[in-house]
C-alpha cells in the first residue's frame, strides 16, 4: 500500500502515462469532491455556527459512509470565521486559492456573508450562504444562494393569519437588537400589501426588565386589534408576562425568534394563546402524516440528536439543506464542474429540505415560499398547528 | 389619577426597587473605602443564578434564596479577602479597576459554572395580577417593595443604633481618627463587601421571577444601579434610596408619555444634568476644598 501511494504522489506530477495506469489507482478516485466551509463556530454568533458545523460533519460522513457521490467521497474543509466578516474574506480566499474547493457551504450571518461575495462572484464558485437577510439574494447574485427563510416571510405569515380574524390595524413592539429592527423594518415595508396598518410602533431596550409602560399605552389606543412583538431572547417572555399583567385582552403575536421550548418555559402560563410562525423542525412531531415535509425534518431531528444527544435548531437544518443543495445538483449535473453545478442548483425544482420545498429560479435564488412556515398557537405550554 | 399614570408608576417603582438595592450596595463599600465596586451586578447575577440552580436541585424556594445570599456573601467576603484588601495601600483608582478585573472574571465563570441561557424563578406568592383604580401590580412587585422597604429600616437601625453599623458610618468619616479610638477598618471593610454582596444578590433573587436571569445580566442591572447611587449622591443611604426609585420612574414613564426608543437616553440625560447642576448628587455630602 504504502509503495502504490508513493507511486501515486509520482503519477501526479509525471502526468497520466503508461506508467500511472500501472498503478492501478485511477488518479482522481483518490481525489475528494472538496466542500469548504466558513462558519461562526465561535463569538457571539457561535449558536448559529455550531449546530451548522456539527450538521456539516454528521452528513459528510454518512455520505462518505454510503460510498460518496459520483464514486467519489467528500472532504470538509472547515474555518471557524468567528462571526467576523474580515476573518470570513480570508478563509474564503483561502478556500478557493489554497484548497481549490468545489463549492462553498457556510456563512452563519448576514455580515459575513456579504463580505465575501465579491470574491465569490469573482472565483465563480457556487456558494450556499446560511444567513437570514434578503440582501444576500436580492438582487439575485450569479453564484449565490441561501437557504434560510427570511424575516419578511415570517411578517407575510403574521399576517396572512390575521386576515381572516378580521385583523386590520395593530401595535408593533420590537428590540433594539439587530434581528428585531431588521424584522420591525420587513414588517413595517409588506404591511400594507396585506392591508394591515401599523397604527403603534414601540421598542425596548436589549436588557430592559419591565415593559408595561410600552404595552400600557398600547392599551390605551383604541384602535390596536393584535399586538405583533418582533425581538428574541428575555424580551418576548417579557412582553408576553407583561401583556397579561396588564390585562390585554387582544391576540399577541411573537416572531419565529422564540420558536424554542425556552419562550414557554421563560414565559410559563402566559404563553397560552400566543401565536408564531415557526420552521416545520420545531414541530416536527406533531406534524401530520401526510406532511410531505415529515419524514425530512423527523429523520434529520434524529440523526443529529443520537450523534449530538442535543437539541436540534433550525440553523443546523439550514446546513443540511445548503449541504444536499449542493450534493444534488453534482448528482444531477454529474460532474462537479462548477459552471454545470450552479446551474444544477438554479434549476432545483419541488426538493423538500429541512427548512422546506426549494425552487429555485434565475430570479430566486432561496427558493422557499410561505409554506416553510407553520403558524402555530401556544396551547396548554405546547405548540399546536394552526390550521 | 389616571389608570395608566398608576401603571406607569407602578412599573416605575419595581424596577426603582431593584436599583435601589443595587445602588445601596454601592454605597456602602462606596463608605468604608472610597472604592466604586463594578462587580455590584454581579452579586446580583449570582443570587439569582445560584438560587435557579439551587431550585433545580430539588429544594424549596425559601432555602434556595438563603442559601443562595449565603453564597454571594461568601463571594464578595472572598473578593475583600483575597482582591482588595491584597492591594492595600493601593489608590483607589488601582482598586476600581480590581474590581472590575473581578466582575469579568465572576461573568465568566458564571458562564461556565452555569450556561448562557436565559432562567426564570417561579415567584413568591402567584401570578395573579392585583387591579387597583384600572392599574394592576404583580404579586411579585409587592415582594419587592416589601422587600426593600424591609432592608432599608434594617439598614437604618443597624448604622444609627448598633455599635458595629456605628463603627463603619466612623470609618466613612474619618478612617484615621476611627483607627484611633480602636475601630478595626479591616473588619469593616470586610462587612461592608459581605453586606453588599448580600444586598445584590437579594435584588437578584427578587427581580428573577419577573425579569428572568442569566450569566450577564449583572452588566446593565450594575450600571443603572450606579447611576442610581449618583443621581442620589454616592455614599448616602437615603440617596441610594430615592436615587433608584426616582430612575425607575423616569424610565417608566419616559417610556409611557415620551417615547419607549428615549427612554434611557431621558433617564440618563437628567442624571447628567443632576450632576453638572449638583455634582454631588441629590443627598450626598457637600465636599469643599478645604484651604
Amino acid at each position: 500500500m504504502g509503495i502504490r501511494r508513493m507511486f501515486a504522489a509520482f503519477a501526479r506530477p509525471l502526468s497520466i502515462g503508461a506508467f500511472a495506469i500501472a498503478t492501478i489507482l485511477p488518479a482522481h478516485a483518490q481525489q475528494p469532491i472538496k466542500i469548504g466551509s466558513f462558519l461562526s463556530v465561535t463569538g457571539p454568533a457561535a449558536f448559529l455556527g455550531d449546530p451548522e458545523q456539527k450538521t456539516l460533519e454528521l452528513y459528510v460522513d454518512k455520505i462518505n459512509a454510503h460510498g460518496g457521490i459520483l464514486g467519489r467521497k467528500l472532504k470538509l474543509i472547515a474555518y471557524d470565521s468567528a462571526g467576523n466578516a474580515d476573518k470570513a474574506r480570508t478563509f474564503v480566499k483561502r478556500l478557493i486559492e489554497e484548497d481549490k474547493v468545489d463549492a462553498i457551504v457556510g456563512g452563519s450571518t448576514t455580515g459575513e456573508t456579504m463580505a465575501v461575495i465579491p470574491l465569490i462572484e469573482q472565483a465563480q464558485v457556487p456558494f450556499i450562504s446560511l444567513a437570514g437577510a434578503v440582501v444576500i439574494v436580492e438582487p439575485v447574485k450569479k453564484w449565490v444562494f441561501k437557504t434560510p427563510h427570511t424575516d419578511r416571510m415570517a411578517c407575510e405569515k403574521i399576517f396572512i393569519d390575521m386576515k381572516p380574524r378580521n385583523i386590520t390595524k395593530i401595535g408593533l413592539i420590537s428590540g433594539s437588537g439587530g434581528f428585531d429592527k431588521s424584522m420591525r423594518a420587513q414588517c413595517m415595508q409588506v404591511a400594507g400589501k396585506y392591508g394591515i396598518e401599523i397604527v403603534a410602533d414601540e421598542t425596548y431596550g436589549a436588557n430592559d426588565s419591565d415593559m408595561t409602560a410600552q404595552l400600557t399605552k398600547m392599551r390605551q389606543n383604541a384602535q390596536i386589534q393584535a399586538v405583533l412583538n418582533a425581538g428574541f431572547g428575555a424580551g418576548p417572555a417579557i412582553v408576553t408576562k407583561n401583556f397579561r399583567q396588564i390585562g390585554m385582552s387582544v391576540p399577541l403575536y411573537q416572531s419565529h425568534g422564540v420558536a424554542s421550548k425556552e419562550f414557554i418555559k421563560l414565559a410559563g402560563d402566559a404563553a397560552n394563546g400566543v401565536r408564531l410562525p415557526a420552521a416545520a423542525l420545531l414541530v416536527a412531531d406533531a406534524l401530520p402524516f401526510n406532511d410531505p415535509q415529515k419524514h425530512v425534518v423527523l429523520a434529520y431531528k434524529h440523526d443529529f440528536e443520537a450523534r449530538y444527544h442535543q437539541d436540534v435548531s433550525t440553523f443546523g437544518g439550514h446546513a443540511y439543506d445548503g449541504l444536499y443543495l449542493v450534493i444534488d445538483a453534482m448528482k444531477k449535473a454529474r460532474s462537479i464542474d462548477k459552471a454545470k453545478v450552479r446551474d444544477a442548483i438554479e434549476s432545483t425544482r419541488g426538493w423538500m429540505g429541512v427548512d422546506g420545498e426549494f425552487n429555485m429560479s434565475p430570479t430566486d435564488h432561496m427558493g422557499l415560499d410561505l409554506s416553510a412556515f407553520r403558524m402555530l398557537e401556544i396551547k396548554n405550554s405546547d405548540w399546536t398547528l394552526v390550521k | 389619577m389616571s389608570a395608566q399614570l398608576l401603571q406607569y408608576l407602578f412599573s416605575g417603582l419595581t424596577v426603582g426597587a431593584i436599583y435601589a438595592l443595587v445602588a445601596l450596595g454601592f454605597s456602602i463599600i462606596y463608605n468604608a473605602c472610597r472604592v466604586i465596586n463594578f462587580a455590584q451586578g454581579e452579586f446580583v447575577m449570582i443570587g439569582g443564578m445560584a438560587t435557579v440552580s439551587l431550585i433545580a436541585s430539588g429544594l424549596p424556594l425559601p432555602l434556595a434564596a438563603l442559601l443562595a445570599v449565603g453564597a454571594t456573601t461568601l463571594v464578595g467576603l472572598a473578593l475583600e479577602r483575597f482582591a482588595v484588601e491584597r492591594a492595600r495601600g493601593a489608590s483607589v483608582v488601582t482598586l476600581i479597576i480590581i474590581t472590575i478585573g473581578a466582575s469579568i472574571l465572576l461573568r465568566g465563570l458564571a458562564g461556565l459554572v452555569w450556561d448562557k441561557n436565559l432562567h426564570g424563578l417561579p415567584t413568591f406568592s402567584g401570578d395573579r395580577p392585583i387591579a387597583i383604580g384600572g392599574a394592576t401590580i404583580l404579586p411579585q412587585s409587592l415582594w419587592v417593595l416589601g422587600v426593600t422597604l424591609v432592608v432599608v429600616v434594617a439598614l437604618w437601625w443597624f448604622f444609627n443604633r448598633t455599635l458595629h453599623g456605628k463603627a463603619m458610618l466612623a470609618t466613612s468619616h474619618n478612617r484615621l481618627a476611627a483607627q484611633l479610638v480602636g475601630i478595626s477598618v479591616r473588619r469593616v471593610l470586610l462587612v461592608s463587601f459581605g453586606l453588599s454582596a448580600a444586598l445584590g444578590a437579594l435584588a437578584g433573587i427578587l427581580i428573577a421571577p419577573i425579569t428572568f436571569t442569566a450569566w450577564d445580566v449583572g452588566v446593565m442591572l450594575g450600571l443603572k444601579g450606579f447611576a442610581a447611587a449618583i443621581l442620589g449622591g454616592l455614599g448616602s443611604g437615603p440617596g441610594a434610596v430615592l436615587g433608584g426609585l426616582a430612575l425607575g420612574l423616569l424610565e417608566a414613564l419616559a417610556a409611557g408619555y415620551v417615547s419607549s426608543a428615549y427612554k434611557d437616553v431621558i433617564a440618563f440625560g437628567i442624571m447628567l444634568a443632576v450632576l453638572v447642576l449638583m455634582p454631588s448628587g441629590l443627598f450626598g455630602e457637600r465636599t469643599a476644598e478645604r484651604v
